[in-house]
């Protein structure tokens, strides 16, 4: 339906209050850093603890540290989902997040039920059956998201460094709905990472909506610095401006 | 309505509740006039939201409100997680309840873990060779040593210090062979079923094995107590296993994956119930199974009580007000 549902992983949700959430679930790699962040903090408390308690060799320290190795093993990423905001150490510095699948904040039931199935996510060796499971669902879960209802999303939307280029701004053509207006943001965003040709090729498609007649005739605002430009006809700058629009440098007396 | 008058206009509103989040997602409490009005805010802002995006404002200001309306989603829609009350309600009412609801898992369950206990003790004092199909010599050797009735002092408890290391070791080792049973059921209940019936045999062939020696005594005075806890909830542990293995296999009118969730909910309860069952059970393996200091007959009463006293608890605790339902 949605051209969204096509080209990212935005993934909308209604709420009571009538209107759309928008998530996007974070993928197998990101999660893979988060969870190599957890497992190095749990290998550290670990190491600390046997060392203290190695030194003190009594079996009172042994228990201590047996009981320390069980709730590390398998509470530790159910006290931090639950109890912190649905992040563990690792989560909270990838910026990703454990929900429910209607974007509440997880419960200890649900917790708990996605990290004990984590043994069968293991199977056969190395998460193979939770990174095949998570790469076939459009929503990136592993079968213990799967059991208890979870999802794994970013905490912050990807938001635009307002520092786009300083090349003036235009106004957005009539009619461009939300979607088309991030791809066009997108664009702007993304174009230090390509060469001017590439950027060009790929403007290039929209020329007809961007520059219609070819020249200026869109126009840039009145006592825009970009007036006079005689690259205003250039559908790469055209897009540029129109980003900058977007994110509102159109009318900075406006917000003041 | 233009974007810009839309801003200026309704700006104020988005603004103020970024500030009550902020405050929110901190962890501090807000003051209660301002908190009062948090939901009214939410309500607004949801509404702006779903007007900036019919309207096709620019997507950053539809962003930025998304970006609002999720953060005071997740506020509003919070949980407090109380324990001590919840608790209790689950040990005396829930726990058995959810046991009894979920008897056919269990009742297979049981089978697969006393068929073949039973089956193994018995063949193993019919022909004492067969030990040696579940247990390797070298292990065979060790519970011939652990039991011995000479390597024991009589009238001697174990040193408290020992206890304590053994407590954690019963901890860290049981819970997490019941996790793995659980979970493994997820594997259409193949799992749960391996884990059942490899424990089953293991103690079956152990204690036929100790029976053929003639050191009953010393080992059925130490298992008889913690047992009654331990066996139990490793017995839960595979029915909560079987329960989302069948709710995969057979899912009925649902899709396997409703099915999956709607039994997780039931069986995560019983997983519950298990942990509590087996920290009691390490604490009474670790203090008083190994103590000497009380006759085998005293041993055998108390264990005979602790048995009566699971099984009771799980058939009759909490049906007053099953019954009201």
């Amino acid at each position: 339906m949605d051209p969204s549902a096509i080209i990212d992983t935005r993934l909308t949700l209604e709420t009571p209050e009538g209107t759309d959430l928008s998530l996007h679930p974070a993928g197998f790699w990101i999660r893979c850093l988060a969870y190599a962040v957890d497992w190095a903090v749990r290998f550290a408390v670990m190491f600390a603890l046997w060392f203290v308690t190695l030194s003190l060799y009594s079996g009172m320290a042994g228990a201590v540290f047996l009981i320390g190795l069980f709730v590390l093993e398998w509470f530790y990423p159910v006290y931090f989902e639950v109890w912190r905001n649905g992040q563990t150490i690792g989560k909270k510095i990838m910026k990703i997040k454990v929900i429910n699948d209607d974007g509440t904040p997880v419960g200890f039931a649900a917790a708990l039920i996605r990290n004990l199935l984590r043994v069968v996510d293991l199977l056969p060796a190395c998460y193979a059956a939770g990174v095949i499971t998570s790469l076939c669902n459009r929503r990136f879960k592993r079968i213990g998201d799967l059991a208890a209802g979870t999802l794994v999303v970013y905490t912050n939307p990807v938001r635009p460094p307002p520092a786009l280029e300083a090349v003036g701004s235009r106004p957005v053509p009539e009619g461009l709905s939300t979607d088309e207006q991030r791809f066009l943001l997108a664009f702007a965003q993304r174009g230090q990472t390509m060469s001017m040709a590439r950027q060009a090729e790929l403007a290039e498609i929209l020329k007809d909506l961007v520059t219609p007649g070819g020249s200026a005739a869109g126009g840039p605002a009145a006592g825009d610095p970009a007036a006079g430009d005689p690259a205003a006809g250039d559908p790469v700058v055209a897009i540029k401006q129109m980003a900058n629009t977007i994110v509102g440098r159109r009318a900075p007396a406006g917000s003041r | 309505m233009k974007q810009a008058a839309f801003e200026q206009l309704h700006g104020p509103t988005w603004k103020s509740l970024e500030a009550l989040l902020q405050i929110l997602e901190q962890g501090q409490v807000p003051d209660p006039a301002e908190q009062r009005q948090f939901t009214s805010l939410f309500r607004k802002v949801c509404h702006f939201h779903a007007l900036a995006k019919d309207r096709h404002y620019s997507s950053f200001l539809v962003d930025h409100l998304d970006d609002l309306v999720v953060r005071a989603h997740q506020q509003l829609y919070r949980r407090k997680h109380p324990v001590l009350y919840p608790l209790l309600q689950f040990i005396v009412r829930d726990f058995p309840a959810r046991v009894r609801a979920e008897r056919q898992a269990v009742l297979w369950s049981t089978l697969l873990f006393v068929g073949p206990l039973l089956v193994f003790w018995l063949g193993v004092i019919a022909s004492p060779e067969l030990v040696y199909t579940v247990l390797s010599p070298l292990n065979a050797a060790n519970m011939e040593s652990m039991y011995n009735p000479e390597n024991r002092v009589l009238g001697a408890a174990r040193d408290a210090d020992t206890n304590w290391g053994m407590f954690g070791f019963y901890i860290y080792n049981n819970i997490s062979v019941a996790f793995r049973t659980f979970a493994s059921g997820l594997l259409l209940g193949l799992g749960s079923g391996f884990f059942l019936v490899y424990n089953g045999a293991l103690i079956g062939a152990v204690s036929g094995h100790l029976t053929n020696v003639g050191f009953t005594t010393p080992f059925f005075t130490f298992v008889i107590g913690h047992g009654s806890f331990e066996l139990t909830a490793i017995v839960l542990a595979g029915a909560a296993g079987l329960k989302i293995g069948y709710a995969l296999l057979v899912p009925g009118q649902l899709t396997r994956l409703q099915a999956l969730q709607q039994s997780a909910q039931g069986a995560i309860e019983l997983v519950y119930g298990v942990i509590l069952m087996l920290l009691i059970a390490a604490f009474i393996e670790a203090f008083w199974s190994s103590n000497n200091l009380f006759a085998p007959w005293q041993k055998y009463t108390v264990g005979a009580l602790l048995w009566a006293l699971v099984l009771g608890y799980l058939f009759s605790s909490g049906r007053r007000w099953e019954s009201g339902r």
